[in-house]
């Protein structure tokens, strides 16, 4: 599965996720929106599936929406079982001649919809095969609700219920390896890609996502300025950060084979991707040092495990 | 045709004349037989419904919900921990207007873990927007499921319908019932036609919105006009079901209640035990009576004050506990619709049967014996109690 990349062409496709949705300024989750919903053919209709989150809160305001495809919300941790509705009612409707052409079937929800509470429904749909596209947009925590942690959270982040004080130092445990736990599945295909550049990588992975048969995942990293404490400005450059340091390794898996996506020129020392965010401010006091060089540890160590399975 | 079927093989053969395009499919005892008698007509290509095992509850009515939404008739079966289970997406169904068709098997809900009768489950989601219709014994079960989609679906009303029965007194006695042909199931249910659905090639849809001050109370209130028209179109359903079968439904029935003095307001199987008792008290001439609620939400109020006019004193019979301190759902409803009488019944509350208890004849005999006393001494007692539990002593 590949296509060829022509970034003007791609640009000039008609938006399926119009201006005037009401997300923060310097937001990742819009433009992962878009950036994903721009890989569908333009002949083809989508429905989009949302779990609730800032995204849907932000997109979908009664009476407005800022989709040009059908568009459903019904609960915070049933996003994929809702999917898995719309594209049984497909089955049932095209089986009976009661609908034409092509439909395809995306849910879109935050780590916390997928991560935590999500995780059966999503864990449910993909065991069951549906034929659909799952992209969780990973901003690291519970951002709709006041930037809490979730799974997803990265260790030593500061959220509002893993705080910073004169005991606490922020989230104690890991983050959980959603993408490998999707791999786990055996579904035909799972990336883990980000909005970095000219979207060459977010395109290529929805697009082999949205045109492989079956539930196909890709875990997108969505980078949330009140959350991660960056200015709105510097959210791509906070992204390709993540990239090149290899806290977010882009990578996919097509029929159980691993393949790197994207391979640093130069990996960068963690402590890049650490410095603009307020989040991590506590690790570049006095004495933290051993912070980051756990965190530093901990990412040459997933970096290695990641390059002997793709046999980079 | 006549046949000899449990409450749930006939609901599951209603599903099967239905053929709807999706079932969300969940084990949960009692109603599992449901899904599995489903399961064996998708299996021999009797139906070519898209069946869904999902691996849940939530997820059965997120797909229930979601595939109606897309323009396809749905529906689903469960009871107790999974109706809890469901709680949150009763709620999304209704409001966002999507005649989903669930049986509900009613069973007792945890804790302690019980399997067998009575009315929590489908009592705790009695607020959720669901039109909810009972039945008294399998053919009801039967004949209820049949009605919920010409109901359900009617543009005035687009709401979702739960056809309730006694979880293993109904779902798994075996009955005579007669069944309809299928050819004649399928004109009268038609074909669901929605106007507006997601897979509309026409014009992209969105359903589930973020819904903020300015516009939440006007969808509450339109979601509450929706279930006042309901009712006119349950008895227009059920006056159209007559003609094809013969069998006359109302809101509620009304058995020996002509000059009944003395009479019992419940739902569901125990009608059955009840009845007897009237007919034995009658022939001692006594003049008893009973009004066996069919359609709890919409709740016939006005109808149900009339009916209960011209009584002397009335036990509401509660097959759940509602845990208000002051009585049960059913209770709460009747005393409520009975207010505006010039002159109203001595009215009391007896919650039994919890968890499968066992009700008789002589059960009821004695709560028209309780109700002829307070006829005559003007004294109820207390208003709200439990019958058939063991006392403390007995216990110990």
């Amino acid at each position: 599965m590949s296509t060829v990349y022509n970034l003007k062409q791609e640009v000039e496709k008609p938006e399926r996720l119009t201006g005037g949705h009401r997300l923060c300024a310097g937001c990742g989750a819009g433009i992962v929106v878009s950036g994903v919903l721009r890989a569908l053919d333009k002949e083809d209709r989508a429905v989009v599936v949302n779990a609730t989150s800032c995204l849907e809160v932000s997109t979908f305001m009664y009476p407005y929406t800022a989709y040009m495809d059908s568009y459903i919300h019904s609960a915070f941790e049933n996003s994929a079982a809702t999917c898995s509705g719309v594209e049984a009612a497909y089955n049932a409707l095209k089986r009976r001649g009661k609908v034409e052409g092509t439909v395809k079937f995306i849910t879109f929800a935050g780590d916390g919809g997928t991560y935590d509470i999500g995780l059966q429904s999503l864990s449910g749909a993909m065991e069951r095969g549906h034929d659909m596209v799952y992209v969780c947009y990973d901003n690291e925590a519970y951002m709709n609700t006041g930037i809490q942690r979730s799974s997803a959270t990265p260790p030593f982040a500061r959220t509002t219920t893993t705080p910073v004080g004169s005991v606490g130092q922020g989230k104690k445990q890991n983050k959980k390896d959603l993408t490998e736990i999707l791999v786990a599945h055996h579904i035909p295909y799972v990336a883990q890609t980000a909005p970095i550049g000219n979207f060459k990588d977010l395109h290529t992975r929805a697009y082999n996502a949205i045109y492989t048969e079956g539930p196909c995942f890709l875990n997108v990293l969505s980078p949330c300025p009140r959350g991660w404490d960056y200015p709105a400005a510097r959210l791509a450059e906070i992204i390709k950060l993540a990239v090149d340091t290899c806290v977010w390794p882009l990578f996919e898996v097509e029929e159980g084979v691993w393949r790197l996506s994207y391979t640093p020129k130069k990996k960068l020392p963690v402590v890049d991707f650490l410095r603009p965010q307020g989040r991590f401010r506590h690790m570049f006091q006095k004495g933290n040092e051993w912070m980051i060089e756990e965190a530093q540890a901990s990412v040459d160590q997933k970096w290695e495990r990641l390059l002997e399975r793709t046999g980079a | 045709m006549s046949n000899r079927l449990t409450g749930n093989e006939a609901v599951a053969y209603a599903m099967k004349q239905v053929n709807p395009d999706v079932m969300g499919a969940f084990p949960i005892t009692p109603s599992t037989e449901i899904p599995e008698y489903f399961a064996s007509y998708v299996a021999n290509g009797e139906v070519n419904t898209e069946y869904v095992t999902v691996e849940s509850e939530h997820s059965s009515m997120s797909v229930c919900l979601a595939a109606q939404a897309a323009g396809a008739r749905s529906v689903c079966a469960t009871s107790s921990c999974g109706l809890a289970l469901m709680y949150e997406l009763l709620y999304v169904a209704a409001s966002c207007r999507l005649p989903v068709t669930l049986a509900c098997v009613n069973r007792a809900l945890s804790g302690p873990i019980n399997i067998n009768n009575d009315h929590s489950d489908s009592m705790g989601a009695r607020d959720t927007g669901w039109i909810q219709i009972y039945a008294e014994n399998n053919q009801e079960a039967y004949d209820n499921f049949l009605m919920a989609m010409p109901i359900g679906e009617t543009p005035s009303v687009r709401l979702p319908v739960m056809t309730c029965m006694d979880g293993f007194i109904t779902s798994h006695a075996v009955e005579n019932i007669d069944l309809l042909e299928t050819d004649v199931v399928r004109k009268f249910i038609g074909e669901y036609n929605p106007e507006n659905y997601l897979l509309k090639k026409e014009n992209p849809l969105a359903v589930g919105p973020y819904d903020v001050s300015p516009y939440y109370m006007e969808h509450k209130v339109q979601e509450a006009e929706a279930m006042k028209a309901a009712k006119a179109r349950i008895l227009e359903v059920a006056a159209e079901f007559a003609n094809i079968s013969g069998r006359r439904y109302g809101l509620f029935e009304e058995y020996r209640m002509e000059d009944a003095q003395l009479a019992l307001v419940l739902i569901g199987s125990s009608a059955g035990t009840a009845k007897a008792a009237v007919d034995k008290l009658r022939e001692d001439g006594i003049k008893a009576g009973l009004v066996k609620i069919r359609v709890f939400r919409p709740f016939p109020g006005e109808e149900l004050a009339l009916a209960l006019a011209n009584t002397r004193a009335v036990a509401v019979m509660d097959k759940s506990e509602g845990f208000s301190a002051n009585g049960g759902p059913l209770f709460a409803e009747t005393r409520s619709a009975l207010y505006d009488l010039k002159e109203r019944p001595y009215l009391i509350d007896i919650v039994y049967g919890l968890g499968g208890r066992d009700i008789k004849v002589e059960d009821f005999e004695k709560v028209f014996g309780r109700l002829a006393d307070i006829a005559v001494t003007g004294e109820t007692g207390p208003v709200y109690t439990h019958m058939g539990q063991r006392s403390k002593e007995e216990i110990a």
